[in-house]
């Protein structure tokens, strides 16, 4: 039961987790939007790291610091690569996706934005994308503007240019972790540069999924993690312009930030180091090296092809079983949407869903995914998700229909 | 599906689908308390009317799944006509039977003999159909949605004595 785009077969037997079981089922794993699942080789990757070329970076003459420092940095101009930047020193490793945002809001927006500054968030923003500038509200005084949603949970850009008028910053995400929204990120940065504001783009749903080039994209500041592309957790990405990163005040002081010390001050490093400050995670930079180049050798255009197809055949599969009985959020086709799914049972409750789910072995997520602003505007206090990574087929969808029909069973009246 | 069965007891789906004293009762005499579980979104509204010591009337409304729901009921159900005293020994009974572990963890609510056995001031009290949420505690994750009404009881309690 393969897709078109992907010899998905051959990529299951990549990932290990795959062969376990969960209460004597085999793991149909439906939560890659959360956290997404580790190839061998990424595993092999870190493995490595460790038992041959452990050492802190950027610090020892010895062989073996060369070694991990070399892998550390290549790394680096791979993640670079991957998203189309135009060099390596405009990557920044983060922890995750939220501390490169919480980057771009402690140190370029504290330096540049006054009390009365106006900043655009939209209504399918995650946590990561609204509470840092919550926090800057709070302290500074700046202005929260939101661009509302259409009916089916596209963004509504009806009123755009107003709202994008005398602002400073536009934050906004590529991809919906919720409805699977794919955002139009050229049209609105192009926007964007015509009123004079800059571009943050949450890309942790969109880099995983689809061929991103943040040039292209004509960004400021794009955000994603490791975790959701197949790395290692712990590990995210900052994309700026170098001119940006230049100009930034750093973010967190301590080692390797710096050129030199005093008694009375201290010399920032070049970008990128200057914004990574302490001992970062090296095996985890390799690790995320690696899902680069598993993704790179799958091609990002298979991908994109593969999860619409999968996301094409999950919501027919849906609307076919369950009719008007199951509500399903965000754009009606495949086409705009990535590979999530989020839908709701009229008398079902998401977690009781969710618990049925997984006594089939299927692991979907039940919740208010981290983007509650886009929960109020849905009118519901939670959803379940399904979401598709390279591994998922067919016969994945397939698991999770018959256990939705379960679940309507048991629970129904 | 043995292990849903367990948690989804056919008395509890019965108080899901057709749950006890919903409604809303006039606030004063009766107090409103509200809580949340910001996990799932689970909310559970509690109308207490206390008179002389003694629930004379409860109400309840709110939104989630069916264990916080079916435990609403209950618990509404549970202590309606009860003197307060019965009540708050029934509250601990409750407490005792979902979270020994969760009283452990935090050690201020008494010492492990006490929560291992239910106390022996809980031995005598009679759970009755809240037993059938006992399965809820295999699941660990549900757990709060199981105990969001009676917090919120208890809240109720502290609020009316004061």
């Amino acid at each position: 039961m393969s897709t078109t785009a992907l010899d998905v077969a051959r990529i299951q037997a990549d990932f290990p987790i795959l062969r376990r079981e969960v209460r004597g089922k085999r793991l149909v794993y439906l939560d890659s939007a959360s956290s997404a699942q580790k190839p061998q080789a990424v595993l092999d990757a870190m493995d490595r790291v460790y038992r041959e070329s452990y050492a802190n970076v950027h610090r020892g003459v010895y062989t073996i610091a060369e070694e991990a420092t070399t892998l550390f940095e290549a790394a680096r101009t791979k993640v670079a690569r991957f998203v189309g930047a135009r060099e390596s020193r405009e990557i920044v490793f983060t922890r995750n996706a939220t501390e490169a945002i919480n980057l771009v809001a402690y140190s370029w927006a504290r330096a540049n934005l006054q009390p009365g500054d106006a900043i655009v968030l939209s209504h399918l923003e995650h946590h990561a994308n609204v509470v840092p500038w919550h926090i800057l509200r709070e302290e500074r005084g700046i202005e929260i503007r939101w661009i509302p949603l259409t009916a089916d949970q596209r963004l509504d850009l009806s009123d755009l240019d107003r709202l994008l008028d005398g602002a400073a910053l536009l934050g906004v995400t590529a991809m919906s972790n919720v409805t699977g929204t794919i955002v139009d990120v050229a049209r609105l940065t192009a926007a964007a540069r015509a009123a004079g504001a800059h571009v943050l783009v949450d890309a942790c749903q969109a880099v995983p999924q689809m061929p991103v080039d943040v040039t292209a994209w004509d960004a400021d500041f794009v955000a994603f993690s490791s975790h959701k592309l197949l790395g290692p957790a712990g590990i995210g990405a900052l994309w700026a312009r170098a001119d940006l990163l230049e100009a930034m005040p750093p973010f967190m002081g301590g080692g390797e930030m710096i050129r030199d010390v005093t008694t009375d001050g201290f010399l920032t490093n070049d970008i990128p180091w200057k914004f990574e400050a302490g001992t970062p995670a090296i095996a985890e930079a390799v690790g995320m090296g690696a899902a680069v180049d598993y993704l790179d050798a799958i091609g990002m255009d298979a991908v994109r092809a593969h999860e619409r197809e999968l996301t094409r055949y999950a919501l027919d599969a849906l609307a076919d079983r369950f009719g008007d009985r199951l509500r399903v959020f965000g754009p009606a086709g495949a086409d705009d949407r990535g590979g999530v799914v989020s839908f709701l049972f009229d008398d079902i409750h998401a977690h009781d869903v969710s618990q049925v789910a997984d006594e089939e072995g299927i692991c979907v997520r039940a919740g208010h995914h981290c983007a509650k602003p886009l929960m109020r505007e849905l009118g519901v206090p939670a959803t379940t998700r399904a979401s598709f990574g390279v591994y998922n087929d067919r016969a994945d969808v397939d698991a999770l229909v018959a256990a939705l029909a379960k679940v309507e069973d048991f629970f129904s009246i | 599906m043995s292990g849903l069965q367990d948690l989804y007891r056919e008395i509890i789906l019965d108080h899901y689908r057709a749950p006890r004293n919903r409604g809303e009762l006039p606030v004063p005499p009766a107090h409103k308390i509200e809580g949340f579980n910001p996990l799932c979104g689970d909310e559970v509204v509690l109308y207490l009317e206390v008179e002389d010591g003694v629930v004379v009337d409860v109400r309840t409304s709110g939104q989630g799944c069916s264990i916080s729901q079916a435990s609403t009921s209950m618990m509404s159900a549970a202590v309606k006509g009860k003197p307060v005293a019965e009540v708050a020994t029934l509250i601990r009974a409750f407490k005792a039977l979902m979270s020994i572990h969760e009283s452990k963890l935090e050690g201020a609510e008494g010492s492990d003999a006490d929560t291992d056995t239910g106390g022996t001031d809980l031995a005598g009290v009679r759970l009755g159909d809240l037993e059938a949420l006992q399965g809820v505690v295999k699941f660990p994750v549900r757990i709060k949605c199981a105990t969001l009404a009676w917090n919120v009881l208890q809240q109720g309690l502290d609020e009316t004595a004061a």
